[in-house]
């Protein structure tokens, strides 16, 4: 990049990290105050019938739950900045929370980039195609698969798919994320693990696995990305602009490469960033109906037994992510429009 | 943009790729060859409900890890397969002294721990002094030691262990400060295991700490070293399997599998699911309305004996005075249709209660006649006490199924149209379990509640002792009633007769005593949890106490 076009967009990234972290503390105090006024506990998930009012009492004192709420969000807050976000109760009791996260996240990537990918790779050819063919047979067709997806839970369309090809006709497994091969780890990424240490058997059982889970939270941007792609080519098909290319003598490829898709692009990889929050949400019912050990199931686990560490890392990590890939998305558009560059 | 520029990237990654492959090479075995040894090859994969928390019982109190501690580790007191009867573990005997306070066992010879070492006297004695000798964190986490032995060494005047004594190197006597029923059958819980000194030193076990709103646990609780049929192979988080290997140096019989495997699948659909898959050999707790449906695909349906209670628990300290006349309190048990709701509600084999413990226990009294379905009693209970028309406070928690109570809302509405039937008044409430319904009941919010109990091991004391013991602090509300004082001496005088015959008889009594005189809560009734497996396993003895070990169970192919 030109050094006239780095100072702006430095300074605008520094400005958005900034408000990010606004956000994020901010947040942080939501969340554990929230979690706190929660009915039951941590106490409670742990004893369940063998509470007694002793056992309760020694727990609470050990854990530090009898303290003023305002302390325990300073000892949090403390904590937090020194990268202490303290041991999981319910979900893998006296492992660090943030070791979880780091655990089971690159599962909820994994899921998620495939159904990105997906529905990219499917969304926005068919997007074009049925633009170019408005009102066709194939462009009605593919406006009605899209409402079909966007109407149909992520859940019950993973539960339609798992008891067809796993349970129906065996063509899949049914849940996890990987037959107990003894694979090696390296990255937490299971397909890319396989591939780095020749283990292809690994890889293969973990793509085997993703399938599923990944067709069903595909769902989800595959009917925003298409319509919105279908929408995009349709409005600049009309620009002068096109015109202007097609009098001037230039080949499809050309007006359709450099003119059509590309100016088409800009509100669709916004929708892509926007659909990366549904995406998480989608990915919490799809891991449970899998039982994909993502950091869905990991929430959902943690939420029932009120580990607070947990959720507190879980939540604070998810909304992280969300901002930072809004981020980019926002980034990328210096990189696909130069008017934003400019501006 | 010129090429190379475009190609920048593509160049890093693939430099980074290659790196990456450099340094990650495959660290997998070949093959395990335990199949050496005497045995089969197989594997059997049980689908679990959850995590194991940790891999020392020591500081667990749920069964999932209890589940897979059980076949690494093996306890002094075991019990019977197949019954919740006491028989020789890792001691072959025991003997009480008169006084019942002093315990001499003796032990098994030639027994080694998985890392090679000795299980002798002075291993039996390190294992207790370690558990007795606690710091706060620990002292919180290790809750079966708290409600079993009462304190820790920081306030040993409070404490029932008192002291662990070898005798050369296969006798060891453990001696308690007062004589009680709980022993030695306490010693058969998995939280009690025998585990290696040496690697206990070495992995600092008793090194818990406190970490934000939660415990950490030190490196011993992750490589855990026992005498059991089975060892610790690997525990693959990423991937939520638990995978163990046979000792081929145990004591006993030898595991009839090379591998047990835990595939950790919380939903219960899902379970089902893996078995008819046939990517897992069996399941624990498969859903009643299940039982029928998996039988008929080929699976074998092992419906465990009964050891659990399920009762609807009165408090009279939520503010209803009428709950403190025996005569109310009878007319709410003759108002409910106990027969129809086990017949309807309940799996097979339930069983209506006539006392608050199961039949396998020492004490249960078989004279007990069950409260008869009779509204007419009912009613006129109700007027004779002038509780006519009285309000009741009832609750029942959701997001929850248990053993004893598989659906409570199903339970709730058939007692309460029974309860209304009468003329009472039923004030509905609910909570989440986790989510303030435990804390309301243990707060006396509720007049009348659902709750249940699995025994932990094969004594009254477990059952009638933990519910009406503690006086100052019980479910029931009885302080506030003229009976508790009276009935929580009884039930320590019973728990400290030192002759098994005459103990057992006491508490005969004193169930008789509960169920006619004081009534401080309906007993409902019994349900048996049921533990499925593939048509082709064998070897599974289903366990009352749902304890099963996994050592004799192989999978045919």
């Amino acid at each position: 990049m030109p050094k006239e076009v780095c100072g702006p967009v430095l300074r605008y990234i520094i400005r958005r990290l900034l408000q990010m972290s606004g956000v994020i503390v901010v947040l942080s105090l939501l969340l554990f105050l929230w979690l706190r006024s929660l009915p039951g506990g941590t106490v409670s998930a742990i004893l369940g019938e063998r509470a007694t009012p002793e056992s309760r009492a020694r727990l609470e004192k050990a854990l530090g739950l009898d303290e003023p709420i305002y302390l325990q969000y300073f000892r949090f807050v403390g904590r937090a900045l020194r990268g202490e976000f303290g041991a999981s109760t319910g979900v893998l009791p006296g492992r660090d929370a943030f070791d979880i996260f780091l655990t089971r996240f690159p599962a909820t990537i994994e899921l998620s980039f495939l159904a990105i990918l997906i529905a990219v790779v499917v969304a926005i050819p068919l997007g074009y195609v049925a633009a170019r063919s408005r009102g066709g047979w194939l462009d009605n067709a593919s406006v009605v698969a899209s409402l079909i997806g966007v109407a149909v839970p992520v859940f019950f369309l993973a539960f339609l798919l798992k008891y067809f090809f796993a349970i129906k006709w065996g063509l899949l497994p049914v849940s996890g994320r990987q037959e107990s091969l003894g694979c090696t780890r390296v990255t937490g990424f299971f397909v890319l693990d396989g591939l780095l240490t020749r283990e292809f058997d690994c890889s293969w059982s973990a793509l085997r696995h993703l399938i599923l889970p990944a067709f069903a939270l595909a769902s989800i941007p595959f009917a925003v990305v298409f319509r919105i792609t279908r929408a995009a080519v349709l409005d600049v098909l009309d620009e002068d602009y096109v015109r202007t290319a097609e009098a001037k003598g230039l080949t499809k490829q050309v007006i359709r490469g450099r003119h059509v898709l590309r100016n088409a692009m800009l509100p669709v990889v916004t929708t892509i960033g926007l659909q990366v929050g549904a995406l998480l949400a989608g990915a919490v019912l799809t891991e449970k109906v899998f039982a994909f050990g993502g950091i869905g199931e990991a929430l959902a686990i943690a939420f029932q037994m009120r580990d607070y560490s947990v959720l507190q890392v879980l939540i604070l990590m998810a909304a992280t992510v969300f901002v930072v890939v809004n981020l980019l998305v926002d980034i990328s558009y210096a990189v696909i429009d130069p008017r934003v560059r400019t501006r | 943009m010129t090429f190379k520029r475009k190609a920048a990237p593509v160049v890093a990654l693939t430099v980074a790729a290659l790196a990456l492959t450099a340094c990650a090479s495959s660290s997998r075995d070949s093959g395990t060859d335990s199949s050496a040894a005497a045995g089969g090859t197989g594997t059997f994969t049980f689908g679990a409900a959850g995590a194991p928390k940790l891999f020392d019982p020591f500081y667990a109190t749920d069964g999932e890890t209890f589940r897979v501690s059980r076949q690494i580790f093996d306890t002094l007191v075991s019990i019977k397969d197949g019954t919740a009867d006491l028989e020789p573990g890792l001691a072959e005997k025991w003997e009480p002294s008169a006084d019942g306070k002093d315990w001499t066992f003796t032990l098994r010879k030639g027994v080694k721990f998985t890392d090679g070492t000795d299980f002798n006297a002075e291993a039996v004695c390190k294992n207790f002094e370690r558990m007795f000798d606690q710091n706060e964190a620990g002292a919180a986490a290790a809750e079966y030691w708290a409600d079993t032995m009462g304190a820790f060494k920081s306030d040993a005047a409070n404490s029932l262990y008192k002291g662990c004594k070898a005798e050369g190197d296969d006798k060891v006597v453990l001696s308690v400060t007062a004589a009680t029923s709980k022993f030695p059958a306490m010693l058969s819980l998995t939280s009690f295991s025998m585990q290696s000194p040496t690697a206990m030193d070495k992995g600092k076990a008793n090194e818990v700490a406190k970490a934000g709103d939660g415990f950490t646990y030190p490196a011993y609780s992750q490589a855990p070293v026992g005498t059991g049929a089975f060892k610790l192979e690997a525990y693959d988080e990423a991937n939520k399997t638990v995978t163990l290997v046979r000792n081929d140096d145990h004591w006993g019989d030898k595991a009839k599998s090379a591998k047990l495997v835990f595939k950790i699948i919380p939903d219960e659909s899902t379970r089902r699911q893996e078995l008819q898959a046939g990517s897992i050999d069996g399941y624990d707790l498969p859903n009643p309305v299940d039982w029928k449906g998996l039988k008929d695909e080929g699976n074998q349906v092992e419906v465990r004996p009964a050891f659990n209670i399920f009762y609807l628990g009165l408090n009279p300290k939520a503010g209803n005075e009428n709950l403190k006349n025996l005569k109310v309190r009878q007319a709410l048990y003759h108002a409910i249709n106990r027969e129809q709701l086990v017949a309807t509600q309940l799996p097979e084999g339930a069983e209506v209660a006539t006392q608050f413990m199961p039949k396998a226990v020492k004490g249960y009294n078989a004279d007990i006649k069950p409260y008869a379905y009779d509204v007419e009693k009912a009613k006129s209970l109700l007027a004779e006490a002038g509780a006519t028309g009285m309000t009741l406070k009832f609750a029942y928690p959701s997001e929850v199924t248990r053993p004893y109570m598989p659906d409570p809302q199903k339970l709730y509405d058939a007692i309460k149209t029974d309860f209304e039937a009468v003329g009472i008044k039923v004030e509905t409430e609910t909570k989440p379990w986790n989510g303030g319904y435990l804390d309301n009941v243990s707060g006396s919010k509720y007049d009348a509640y659902f709750l249940g109990w699995t025994g932990d091991y094969n004594s009254a004391d477990n059952f009638i002792g933990t519910f009406f013991g503690n006086l100052k602090s019980n479910r029931f509300g009885t302080e506030a009633q003229d009976f508790g004082p009276a009935l929580s001496d009884a039930l320590k005088a019973a728990d400290a007769i030192v002759d098994e015959d005459e103990r057992a008889k006491a508490y005969e009594d004193l169930n008789k005593k509960i169920m006619e005189d004081y009534l401080p809560g309906l007993a409902i009734s019994h349900s048996p949890p049921a533990i499925v497996v593939s048509k082709n396993v064998t070897g599974l003895v289903a366990s009352p106490l749902t304890a099963e070990r996994f050592a004799s169970v192989e999978v045919k192919k």
